[in-house]
């Protein structure tokens, strides 16, 4: 057995830190999943008539469709009858601003540590924070307010804002695009929607944070963007989940909208619960996330640090429809233990002088297996199209897995496509080298690999950055040395 | 400060090292020279604590320590600082921030307060004037593209930095033109004291003209076959290494 492997058997990570649940009273849906369920839900969130109708029909499609298998992916598929498809702490009426929100509510995410308490946030970042199946608390509501922007819980906008719903719901993931898609159509339970006016640049960063706390339920949310022409508006979303024996379903859909000159910046830092060391337990995170630039010269870039979750499936994607627009990802995506990922984008380009930008870097270690899945698209009329892909895949150990689909389909010559791809190791000599200047092993890995995603970790915003930084060397932590 | 004894150390089950003995006192500057393959390289990453190596016999003992029961980074936190001779690329990690990772683990193990910003900055200040080193470069991914120069004057920048007690400087001088080596050799000497030791590994006796040694080593086949002072270094100059080779091999027993 090579040193590398002896190393490798004593894997030992650091637990997961957000494995702790908490016990409150909570309103729930019975068990499994038919018509009656989706009424019920549809009911206690008191809603139209239109969306109980929408939800029931991408309920008959889903019905009819097959969990789709292409993935490079294998785990024991999820009874969905067994599941919960909603669940609720107990609230006595909605609290209106931060003051009314339950203390116990304010604790877990003090714990999680996410300030609820506007003062005390010196950046600046407005929050909705989501627990299992309902938005509990929006920050910063009445600041953005003044300036005609919308950022609320999904439940919320449903009844104070139902044109916009009605008109941008489902325009960019239809309910019936895949199987995850339609059910989270039919099931859906909250989530964050928020929109910019035409012509204002949103002055803070607006962030949701998902958390599932009660056993045996999917977590289903939908988030819902809107940038209108000329506005500009940063997104940052966070995750994580208690450590749990059984595996967890988290089938969220995400829809951005870009109007003309418009710039929508998505980041995402997942950090759902992988699973412990024995691949026992874990979230199967299969989201679809999907963005129009749907005016000229709009631009809509995708960021994301994938450090959990037992499974995921997932491609941030963009449709390239006006003329001069981009699209960007930027993706770190860690895999360690028996953790699978297989993650990538879509970039569709449809308008003439569109342009495309992926940067993928993979990092296996442990006996994982890490997937990149990106597809080119040039349709016909898109003259001049562009697109760079850079994919890069770093192995830790030889026990784990770095695979590269790229697809690549091209119907107008004037595209310009490239694609580069490398495979390295964290070198031994590397960590020798930190070592000799008295950087500890666990340190020089940290800093390697941030290294390595610095081009991603530059898209982040700053103090998401910095966690997101932590929470690379926090999945490696014991995968060398 | 350092002393070796008998010190055996193979790879991947080949001796390379057979028994080495050297004692390196304060404030002294030692040269070790030898032909190509005789394990001068390899006496330094064994000191440093490179994995590959296997001791298979003998001590070394640094300071009253034990060097080898040490983990490499123990030991450069105890004032081991190893030049390498093939400094090693970390993509995306500056030098500035490399170095600042480096300096307060090693202040943290000497029970230090780690360096604000500031205080960092204007030691890399000092620092980078005495080995003439561009800020830019140090906040270039580190060694990434350096020429070969470069690479050299940056280990040399690192050391200064780090302020170690023994410096182990394995070809060094290799790839520099005159004008950098005299710059090199220059910060060498700035940063020697009456409490530092370095050992300077070399071909050539070309910087030996500017860190002048105390005393010179031959290594050959992984034995230190003959020691002098800085005019055995001459000699090896003038005449090579085989009238070494021709000695030891004809005296050697198996
Ligand atoms: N990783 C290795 N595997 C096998 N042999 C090695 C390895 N590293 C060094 N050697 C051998 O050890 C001997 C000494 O090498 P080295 O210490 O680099 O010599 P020097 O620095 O004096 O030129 C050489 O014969 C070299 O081929
Ligand atoms: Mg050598």
């Amino acid at each position: 057995m090579s040193k590398d492997n002896q190393i490798l058997e004593d894997l030992n990570s650091k637990e997961y830190e957000h494995g702790w649940s908490v016990n409150f009273e909570t309103d729930e849906a019975p068990l499994g999943l038919n018509e009656d369920i989706i009424r019920w839900i549809s009911t206690k969130k008191e809603e139209p008539l239109w969306l109980l109708e929408w939800r029931l029909k991408a309920f008959k499609t889903w019905q009819a469709m097959k969990e789709p298998e292409w993935a490079n992916v294998h785990y024991a598929k999820m009874d969905l009858q067994a599941l919960r498809y909603y669940s609720a702490p107990k609230q006595s009426k909605k609290p209106k601003n931060i003051n009314e929100v339950d203390p116990e509510l304010i604790a877990i995410y003090e714990r999680l540590g996410i300030s609820l308490n506007e003062q005390k946030r010196l950046q600046g970042i407005a929050i909705d924070v989501v627990l299992d199946s309902v938005s509990v608390a929006t920050t910063f509501k009445e600041t953005l307010g003044m300036l005609g922007i919308i950022f609320c819980s999904f439940s919320e906008a449903v009844k104070e804002h139902p044109e916009l719903i009605q008109k941008y719901l489902g325009s960019v993931v239809p309910m019936t695009d895949n199987y995850y898609a339609a059910l989270n159509a039919a099931v859906f339970s909250d989530g964050s929607f928020c929109y910019i006016p035409k012509g204002v640049r949103c002055p803070m960063e607006l962030s949701t944070y998902f958390r599932i706390n009660a056993a045996n339920t999917g977590q289903f949310e939908r988030t819902l963007i809107v940038a209108d022409d000329s506005s500009y508006v940063s997104y940052l979303e966070g995750c994580t989940a208690p450590q749990r024996d059984e595996n967890q379903l988290h089938a969220a859909v995400v829809e951005i909208y870009a109007g003309a000159h418009a710039e929508v910046k998505y980041s995402t830092v997942q950090n759902w619960f992988p699973g412990d060391k024995d691949g026992k337990g874990g979230i199967f995170n299969f989201v679809t996330k999907r963005g129009i630039c749907a005016g000229d010269h709009s631009k809509i870039s995708w960021t994301q640090v994938e450090t959990g979750s037992a499974v995921t499936w997932k491609y941030p994607s963009c449709i390239l429809k006006g003329d001069y627009s981009i699209g960007e990802f930027y993706s770190v995506a860690v895999t360690n233990n028996y953790q699978q990922a297989d993650t990538g984008t879509k970039m569709i380009h449809i308008g003439k002088n569109t342009k495309s930008r992926i940067v993928s870097k993979g990092i296996s270690a442990g006996k994982s297996q890490n997937s990149y899945r990106g597809q080119v698209q040039v349709m016909k009329r898109a003259h001049n199209a562009r697109n760079f892909s850079q994919c890069d895949s770093l192995l830790m150990g030889d026990q784990c897995g770095a695979h590269t689909f790229p697809y690549i389909d091209i119907a107008n010559p004037s595209a310009k496509v490239e694609h580069e791809a490398t495979t390295s190791k964290i070198g031994e000599d590397q960590i020798f080298y930190c070592n000799q200047r008295g950087i500890a092993t666990e340190d020089a890995v940290a800093l390697i690999v941030n290294g390595y995603a610095k081009e991603v970790l530059n898209q982040l915003p700053m103090e998401f950055a910095v966690e997101a930084q932590k929470l690379l060397a926090l999945t490696l932590e014991g995968s060398v040395g | 400060m350092l002393s070796i004894k008998n010190l055996h150390a193979s790879i991947e089950g080949t001796p390379i090292l057979r028994g080495i003995n050297l004692e390196v006192k304060a404030g002294e500057v030692h040269a070790i020279m030898g032909p190509n393959g005789s394990g001068k390289s390899t006496l330094a990453s064994v000191l440093a604590g490179r994995e590959e190596y296997e001791v298979t016999e003998g001590e070394v003992i640094f300071q009253g320590k034990e060097l080898l029961e040490l983990s490499p980074e123990d030991r450069a936190r105890e004032g081991v600082f190893l030049a390498f001779q093939y400094p090693i690329e970390i993509p995306g990690v500056s030098t500035t921030n490399f170095l600042r990772t480096a300096l307060n683990q090693v202040r943290e193990y000497r029970g230090l307060e780690p360096l604000d910003a500031v205080k960092f900055l204007s030691l890399m200040k000092e620092k980078m004037a005495l080995v003439e080193i561009d800020q830019k470069l140090l906040s270039r991914s580190l060694n990434e593209g350096f020429s070969g120069g470069e690479k050299k004057r940056n280990e040399i920048f690192q050391m200064a930095m780090l302020e170690p007690v023994l410096s182990i400087l394995d070809e060094t001088d290799s790839g520099l033109d005159i004008d950098a080596l005299r710059i090199v050799s220059n910060g060498v000497n700035k940063l020697k004291s009456e409490k530092t030791a370095t050992i300077v590994v070399t071909h050539y006796q070309r910087l030996l003209d500017y860190i002048v040694p105390d005393f010179v080593h031959v290594l050959y086949k992984g034995r230190i076959v003959k020691s002098g002072t800085k005019e055995l270094a001459l000699e090896l100059e003038e005449k090579g290494y085989d009238w070494i080779k021709e000695e030891v091999d004809s005296t050697a027993t198996v």
